[in-house]
């Protein structure tokens, strides 16, 4: 276990160049993976990678979004900023998944979903909406994990989940820490000050109920050591995958109901 | 407008809805408010009329058919039939979970001036003599953004319809997730969207009615999941704030984007529906869904 960083010193280690992203993580997580393209409604959104593998000799469905390691990658998958045919492949990826009875391992990436007119043409709002409603009935094991930023409905889009596991460095925002400064102060340049305020580490959102487990990162952040990350998350799916296998699936969606019906702080009179 | 409208006694003015473009109200003693302003300027054609007219008229803008932002309670009374109401976990009100700097006297300040605890009221009534459970956000109310409240009444709602049977009918607003509540907020669009999920394998029907402005966290949530999704003419719907839009693709956007009608041509809609015949077809669509009229008030609506 390391270092009580602040959040803005985590937002500094999951921006640093050489974090590995789910290009590192898929070969050395998954065996046998296949790669699956398209929403079969409009198109093939390079943002989010789906596809089919196995993880210790079972087979598992997985959906990531897309970090580039550059910026030649990056203009690739847009940043990690998914449109709505993103989000429908990755649900077309989770029915599939409920029929053929395999566990959802969803890798969370993203700074948000991508804001433009096309992504509003397509239903931006509506991919998102149909996402939580599904997965939270998908009968079949879903556990997410965040690897960097996990940004908004973009990120939450791929987090109704059975179980929410985080790197330790990771972030998990409403919205990022720079528009939270933007909207609420119109002053960008507090993004520190709001990253700060807004609760949006690991162990935070541990402490909100909103996540369950945080997986270790190396000294200094995973780019110190990404085979040791990657130990570290592989492990922590060994544990997962069979415990919440083993679990009836009526139960298992009535817990998932549960973690996110009791999440709330408010008072009554 | 007819001549003799112009002589018309008018109602208490300082009750009125939408405010004018100009400084909000504001109390300068005990009891005494500054009356609003006695012309309507449309935000969408910058038309003006009056203000008595205007409110005549449902609140909407007679040169456009821009349909204004109302109260909650305003909706209400003309949605529902008349002393049908009973309303549901009125007494839910905001906590601060990330201890934000002033939020509980924002939020102190808007239940003393909008007359509500939070930014929705949800409760059962019925509508052309059909049973049904009711929300409706009120975009006074710190944009009718989405807290722990709002997520949690919005869920007990559904709840309720699921274990009385009933249908549910959601007037959405909103600017989307509360941010002053962070994470939290984040997740009452997975509660309320789970909500949904629920009702709605029970076989019980669920009408969104979007009006203006419904954004953000509420249309990637609830919103976007009704059976059957009205829209009021010329409101304002979409996922990311236009101004993020712009800055992101650095390029003006057409007048009409993220309207109703937008919506609708890009198929998110299934109608735009004029205020004055929303109850009339909110009862063709209970009447197609196998409800029957004049059950037990609460419960057994079917």
């Amino acid at each position: 276990m390391m270092n009580d960083l602040t959040a803005t010193e985590r937002l500094a280690v999951i921006r640093m160049k050489g974090r590995p992203t789910v290009r590192d993580y898929i070969p050395a997580l998954f065996g046998n993976f296949l790669e699956l393209h398209g929403d079969r409604h409009y198109g093939d959104d390079a943002a989010i990678i789906g596809g089919v593998g196995t993880f210790g000799g079972k087979p598992v469905t997985i959906i990531a979004q897309v970090k580039g390691r550059n910026l030649e990658e990056n203009k690739r998958s847009n940043f990690s900023m998914p449109h709505p045919e993103g989000y429908r492949k990755a649900l077309r990826l989770a029915k599939q998944a409920e029929k053929f009875h395999r566990p959802v391992i969803c890798l969370v990436d993203t700074p948000g979903a991508f804001c433009g007119i096309e992504a509003e043409k397509r239903g931006q709002g509506e991919a998102i909406a149909r996402n939580l409603m599904e997965f939270m009935t998908l009968k079949t094991p879903v556990i997410s994990i965040v690897l960097g930023e996990g940004g908004s409905g973009g990120a939450l889009a791929l987090a109704v989940c059975d179980e929410l596991a985080m790197l330790e460095n990771a972030l998990y925002s409403v919205i990022s820490p720079r528009g939270f400064a933007s909207i609420l102060w119109k002053d960008a340049s507090r993004e520190s000050e709001a990253a700060e305020l807004m609760k949006i580490t690991a162990e935070d959102l541990v402490k909100f109920g909103v996540c369950e487990h945080i997986i270790d990162e190396p000294d200094g952040g995973a780019h110190n050591d990404p085979a040791l990350t990657i130990q570290n998350i592989s492990d922590y799916l060994a544990d997962a995958i069979p415990r919440l296998s083993a679990v009836d699936t009526d139960k298992l969606l009535e817990r998932r109901y549960e973690k996110f019906r009791k999440i709330g702080v408010f008072a009554e009179s | 407008m007819a001549l003799e409208d112009l002589f018309k006694v008018v109602k208490d003015r300082s009750k009125a809805d939408v405010k004018p473009k100009e400084p909000k109200a504001k109390k300068t003693g005990p009891g005494v408010e500054i009356p609003q302003g006695l012309l309507f300027k449309c935000p969408r054609c910058g038309s003006v009329s009056y203000r008595d007219d205007f409110e005549r008229n449902k609140s909407v803008c007679g040169s456009c058919n821009y349909h204004a932002r109302i109260s909650a309670r305003t909706r209400l009374e003309m949605t529902a039939d008349k002393d049908t109401f009973t309303e549901l976990d009125a007494g839910l009100t905001s906590m601060n979970p990330i201890d934000f700097p002033g939020y509980e006297a924002k939020i102190a300040s808007l239940r003393e001036s909008c007359g509500i605890n939070e930014a929705i009221i949800t409760g059962v009534c019925r509508i052309h003599r059909y049973n049904t459970v009711i929300g409706i956000m009120d975009s006074n109310f710190m944009m009718a953004s989405m807290g722990s409240v709002v997520g949690e009444k919005i869920t007990r709602a559904f709840e309720y319809a699921t274990e009385h049977e009933l249908p549910v009918v959601l007037f959405t607003a909103s600017g989307g997730a509360r941010m002053q509540e962070g994470i939290i907020s984040l997740m009452q669009m997975a509660k309320t969207s789970g909500a949904v999920a629920r009702h709605s394998a029970a076989g019980q029907l669920y009408v969104t009615v979007m009006t203006d402005p419904t954004t953000g966290g509420v249309t990637a949530s609830f919103a976007s999941l009704g059976d059957i999704i009205i829209a009021e003419p010329k409101v304002l719907i979409g996922f990311a704030g236009r101004r993020v839009i712009q800055d992101t693709i650095k390029q003006q956007l057409p007048d009409d984007f993220q309207s109703a009608e937008f919506m609708l041509e890009n198929g998110f809609v299934d109608m735009i529906v004029e205020r004055k015949n929303m109850r009339s077809t909110l009862s063709k669509v209970f009447r197609t869904h196998n409800y029957t009229r004049d059950g037990d008030y609460v419960g057994g609506g079917r």
